[in-house]
């Protein structure tokens, strides 16, 4: 698009801009002509195929704006642990922020598929970033969905420009998949609840501004739990430390505390006992995006791979001529279609509120995460030694996709899901 | 103010694709390949929604000559904040031999029909490079124009237009109606946001022909063929300043 020629021009005629992956790529393999590290002509893996007009045109801007806001920062984001707040709220102001929220409220009232679609464009820019994002719109998706009228209005807005960020808030120390085992309490105190306990790896934790969190009101086990938003500033609210990661570093995690944290009643999603209920609708949503994010990261690590299989030669001949590793990028390429299929009808099933919804959410991120893993990692292997380095971004889309297997419900929940419907009576 | 805008736009083929020249030799391969607007069209598209901000236009058509998939990229003019669209429909076979000469008269027309007060096209298309499309056009109309801007600004009923030659920068006053280029430091052109993708959807894209519009689409150039450049050479490393000279000597270059 324009802006990224002129970013290409602009050399020409001022300083040099901060180097990106491209052109460190263009310095160390001389060979490579200038426009080679270029959009990839392959049609199977086109992640295009069977999309509306509409819809191409949303992943035509969220792939611009991955190529040219994030790709050439996604690698200093990572090294430096920074959170890129402006440009989540530039994202935000193309409407990001909210992608399946209603409009009345900020929202862009789009569907599950267009917001998979968006999320895997973005991904390629940075999958850390992209994965904040979706979280953030998994938040406001529960308030659009289970909040008053009074609630949506005042937060929303906000939230969907970005202006404000938000985080989710079930897992604890003591309770990560066995979720409705939860402990953080919420005693009623008049127009208030008094909080007390902890939550564990929060993305955006200590950074961001709404804390959509699960606590228990009533009995133990899941329909004594409610779903509650809990403000930055509220009193008794503290963070841990910043935890440091394998990967996903360019949004801050840490432990969110609640040492009697005093939030009025009003701040209550839904009726008490209904929180375990309002987490696990939200992450039924946050699972396909999650998968989507992978989509993203293995789309952009076998056009990475492609692109060096043809450039690199070793025994006399470019590595796109060994049998072995072309049969291996078909693989790749297999699994990348066959995992976009399962998170896109997904999609629509959720969409749809279909009743297989579920189990197809749960089957869409257990095969997604684990096949998107392998392509990066395979992908990662075809650039020998070169793919060990962080001047390479193969490493960046493996290390952030990780913990796609784990969080928002791990592989092992997932099968846990799946196999309650089949054997279901 | 309230200047009634008219934006070109041209569908090429994406500025990051590696383009190949097809077997027969009588062009590129565009097949499959991916197509977006000409990047100086972009740059015109968001000068004029500026204009309109600003309240000195008050409504903006976009036109795009070509077969029907140009009807993407005038949905991307429309998601910029464009209010409607013309397709100059020309199917995909007389369409290669289409020239600037013929694109100009077709501007010219719709200018004239539309009561355009400015014509605002991109300076140049990133395929063919042609740099003639704007000059034409305001021939055709007798029109003033200001190619190769980096600023336009209204003053006293006039346009100021800052251009960008090849001697530095150059300011002339133009009248209106007048025909201006749009050259890359024009302005940065925005992102179209999800709410004007969908906006645009409904905004009215309408259909002409060449033939509606009295211009006559038989080719004034014919290609002969289409060639790679000569594949680059690798160069020679000298010992001294004698030895360079020598050599270039025996080239035949001094």
């Amino acid at each position: 698009m324009a802006m990224a020629l002129c970013n290409k021009l602009r050399p020409l005629v001022q300083n040099l801009p901060k180097i990106s992956w491209n052109q460190r790529k263009l310095l160390i393999s001389p060979t490579v002509p200038a426009r080679a590290a270029a959009a990839v002509r392959c049609i199977s893996i086109d992640p295009a195929a069977g999309l509306t007009e509409e819809q191409k045109s949303f992943q035509s801007v969220a792939l611009n704006f991955a190529k040219q806001e994030m790709a050439p920062y996604m690698r200093q984001w990572d090294e430096e642990e920074i959170f890129p707040v402006d440009i989540l709220r530039k994202a935000g102001s193309l409407g990001f922020g909210g992608i399946v929220v209603g409009e009345d409220v900020g929202g862009s009232g789009l569907t599950r598929l267009d917001s998979s679609v968006i999320f895997e464009a973005l991904s390629q820019g940075c999958v850390s970033t992209t994965a904040y994002m979706s979280i953030h719109n998994m938040c406001c998706w529960m308030v659009d969905e289970f909040g008053n009228s009074n609630q949506r209005h005042a937060v929303l807005p906000a939230l969907c420009s970005m202006e404000k960020l938000a985080s989710y808030c079930l897992t604890e120390p003591g309770s990560g998949s066995d979720a409705g085992s939860l402990s953080t309490t919420a005693r009623r105190d008049g127009d208030h609840y008094i909080l007390n306990g902890s939550k564990a790896f929060i993305s955006g934790g200590g950074d961001t501004d709404v804390y959509v969190m699960m606590v228990r009101t009533g009995e133990p086990g899941p329909r004594g739990i409610s779903c509650v938003m809990v403000e930055k500033g509220s009193p008794g609210l503290s963070f841990g430390k910043k935890e440091k990661k394998m990967g996903w570093n360019s949004q801050p995690t840490r432990m969110v505390i609640m040492e009697d944290c005093r939030i009025p009643v009003s701040n209550r999603l839904s009726e008490e006992g209904m929180g375990f209920q309002i987490a696990m609708k939200g992450l039924n949503g946050g699972r396909l995006s999650i998968a989507s994010c992978s989509l993203g990261a293995a789309q952009a690590s076998i056009e990475a791979a492609r692109d060096h299989l043809k450039v690199r030669k070793q025994f006399g001949k470019t590595l796109e001529k060994f049998q072995y590793l072309q049969f291996r990028l078909a693989e790749m390429a297999s699994e990348l279609v066959a995992s976009r299929l399962m998170v896109r009808n997904a999609a629509r099933a959720l969409q749809d509120g279909s009743p297989d919804a579920v189990p197809l959410c749960a089957m869409a991120k257990l095969i997604t995460t684990q096949r998107c893993s392998w392509i990066c990692n395979e992908a990662l292997q075809m650039f020998g030694g070169y793919g060990y380095l962080k001047d390479y971004p193969v490493q960046q889309y493996l290390r952030d996709i990780r913990v796609h297997e784990i969080l928002e419900g791990t592989s092992e929940v997932m099968r846990l899901l799946i196999s309650r419907d089949l054997l279901q009576e | 103010m309230s200047l009634r805008v008219l934006v070109g736009v041209k569908r090429v083929i994406d500025y990051a694709v590696k383009v190949r020249v097809r077997p027969d030799k009588m062009g590129v391969v565009t097949d499959g390949v991916k197509h977006s607007m000409n990047p100086f069209d972009e740059i015109a598209v968001e000068e004029a929604v500026r204009l309109k901000e600003k309240k000195i236009a008050k409504e903006i058509v976009a036109v795009s000559c070509g077969p029907a998939k140009c009807q993407e990229t005038l949905r991307t003019a429309l998601a910029m904040g464009v209010d409607r669209g013309i397709h100059v429909d020309i199917p995909d076979a007389d369409f290669e031999k289409v020239q600037p000469y013929h694109i100009s008269k077709l501007l010219a027309k719709l200018a004239q029909e539309e009561g355009i007060d400015l014509l605002i096209l991109g300076k140049q298309a990133i395929d063919d490079d042609c740099n003639q499309t704007g000059q034409m056009t305001a021939a055709h109309l007798d029109w003033a124009q200001g190619t190769f801007a980096s600023e336009i600004t209204v003053d006293d009923g006039r346009l100021k237009v800052l251009r960008e030659v090849d001697g530095g920068l150059e300011t002339i006053k133009v009248k209106m109606p007048a025909v201006v280029t749009a050259d890359l430091r024009l302005n940065e052109p925005r992102y179209a946001t999800l709410p004007n993708i969908m906006k645009a959807k409904k905004k009215p894209i309408a259909k002409k022909t060449a033939a509606d519009l009295g211009v006559d689409l038989a080719p004034r150039i014919e290609i002969l063929s289409v060639n790679d450049p000569p594949v680059r050479e690798a160069g020679q490393k000298v010992e001294s300043v004698e030895d360079l000279v020598t050599k270039l000597k025996d080239a035949g270059v001094i």
